[in-house]
């Protein structure tokens, strides 16, 4: 049994319930033991860093100050969170940046991702791995933090990212070479400038259709949020008709890891992936 | 030398940002997938930096249209951290009470932090009546909103939780100018 904190952020709690709720499945069935930082409160993204970046480092480190506390590493499954986190640590390991909240850069932030894809995890994927995703072609879309900008991921292949694919392969299903693996969605304009994020997501979901594939897979919250709820206006913006289901990559490894509650989690997508599933014999 | 009160000096010293060693090579504007929005390339954004055009440069749409993707930022041959640059100057934009290019972006972001002070987690269906409430565009999005609540998406009541009172400090300490 391996235990780690859990920061599962705000929209963990809201729109990407599933995503919540996969994490946690997953995480049980691997024999991973999750703690929920008590208390915590939001990270400040995305609006703290570009009002007010000293602000913006306080709201993360209060989060980071009470991870310390205990030697846990802290899983974080949402990219913008994430990102913060990794930029606070920076600022107190490098710049000696000194907080409100007492925490000293000692904590390791783990993306969800790439928590996931550490060898030994996918050794006991390996092993527990109880229906293969045969057939079932994907697309992985990693979008921009995760891999962006590599002094705070530490990815070293952000233009052309392959854990994801590795992971999904290993789960038995059928990941697809695109070009649009990194590309923004905009995600942060869609308040704002929702036509920006339609052209960006349209553009996005053409690109998975002509790669013929069966769903896109991705860990991000916010970027599910975009292609997975808006695909008719989004169809409308570039003159085509999406029907792709947007599945974050934990509830595939729940699918594949024979997770009972599997189902319930693709009950919440607005873009139904349990079609497409079931005529692959998956669910 | 820098001039110590032109807008160069500023970002240089709150992004740590080397804006002078850009040389127009133009690689961030084409790869920006937000650029046929902006008004201003980056690229040319960076040269108004560097000529000290305050008012052109944060009043511009540009700084708001950034997703903050990191695109250029991977890219640029003379590491410059465009995309922290443009928080950088969104924060100075802020502060300056020039005129916003962009009208809801910032109101979007000042909504967001009012929401953390007042709960301190991002509730988002409180988020996004009270964004409402400013732009008094009511009907947008409507019909996904209750397409997103019947898949059990939106939480109709905050989370309780203790944590809140400790980021009202927070807040309370940067209102107060203790934390500069």
């Amino acid at each position: 049994m391996k235990d780690i904190s859990y920061y599962p952020g705000c929209s963990l709690h809201g729109t990407a319930r599933e995503y919540d709720d996969s994490i946690r499945g997953v995480s049980k069935l691997l024999d991973i033991g999750l703690h929920e930082l008590e208390d915590w409160t939001c990270c400040g993204a995305s609006s703290a860093h570009c009002t007010d970046e000293e602000l913006a480092i306080e709201l993360a480190a209060r989060n980071l100050a009470i991870a310390e506390k205990s030697d846990r590493e802290l899983l974080v499954p949402c990219v913008a969170c994430y990102s913060r986190f990794k930029a606070v640590e920076k600022e107190v390991k490098e710049h000696s940046k000194k907080v409100y909240f007492p925490y000293h850069g000692n904590v390791p932030i783990r993306y969800a991702l790439d928590f996931f894809c550490d060898e030994a995890i996918l050794e006991e994927v390996k092993k527990k791995r109880v229906k293969p995703l045969s057939g079932l072609k994907v697309v992985c879309y990693y979008g921009c933090l995760t891999v962006r900008p590599p002094k705070v991921t530490g990815i070293r292949e952000y233009e052309n990212p392959q854990h994801m694919d590795r992971l999904m392969k290993l789960l038995g299903a059928d990941p697809i070479p695109w070009s649009y693996k990194t590309d923004c969605c905009g995600a942060s304009l869609v308040m704002t400038r929702t036509d920006i994020v339609r052209r960006l997501g349209g553009k996005l979901l053409s690109m998975a259709k002509e790669a013929e594939a069966d769903c896109l897979v991705t860990g991000c919250p916010m970027c599910h949020s975009n292609l997975d709820t808006r695909q008719d206006e989004l169809g409308k913006e570039v003159g085509d008709n999406f029907d792709i289901p947007i599945l974050y990559f934990s509830e595939l490894m729940g699918l594949a890891l024979g997770h009972k509650d599997a189902k319930k989690w693709f009950g919440h997508h607005i873009t139904d992936p349990i079609k497409v599933l079931g005529a692959k014999g998956l669910i | 030398m820098m001039n110590s009160n032109s807008l160069l000096s500023e970002v240089a010293q709150v992004s740590g940002e080397k804006v002078q060693a850009c040389y127009q090579c133009q690689k961030c504007s084409a790869g920006c997938p937000v650029a046929y929005a902006m008004d201003i390339l980056p690229n040319q954004l960076l040269r108004h930096i560097q000529y000290d055009h305050r008012e052109k440069v944060l009043g511009s749409k540009t700084i708001w249209i950034c997703a903050s993707c990191y695109a250029c930022s991977v890219r640029c041959p003379n590491n410059i951290d465009i995309a922290k640059i443009m928080d950088t100057l969104r924060e100075i934009a802020s502060r300056s009470g020039i005129k916003p290019g962009e009208k809801d972006v910032p109101v979007f972001h000042s909504v967001f932090l009012d929401t953390i002070k007042s709960k301190g987690r991002i509730h988002e269906l409180s988020l996004i009546l009270q964004f409402k409430m400013k732009t008094k565009d009511f009907l947008k999005d409507a019909g996904l909103g209750w397409k997103m609540f019947r898949k059990g998406k939106i939480k109709i009541l905050p989370s309780r939780f203790g944590g809140g009172k400790e980021i009202q400090e927070i807040f309370n300490a940067f209102e107060k100018g203790e934390r500069r």
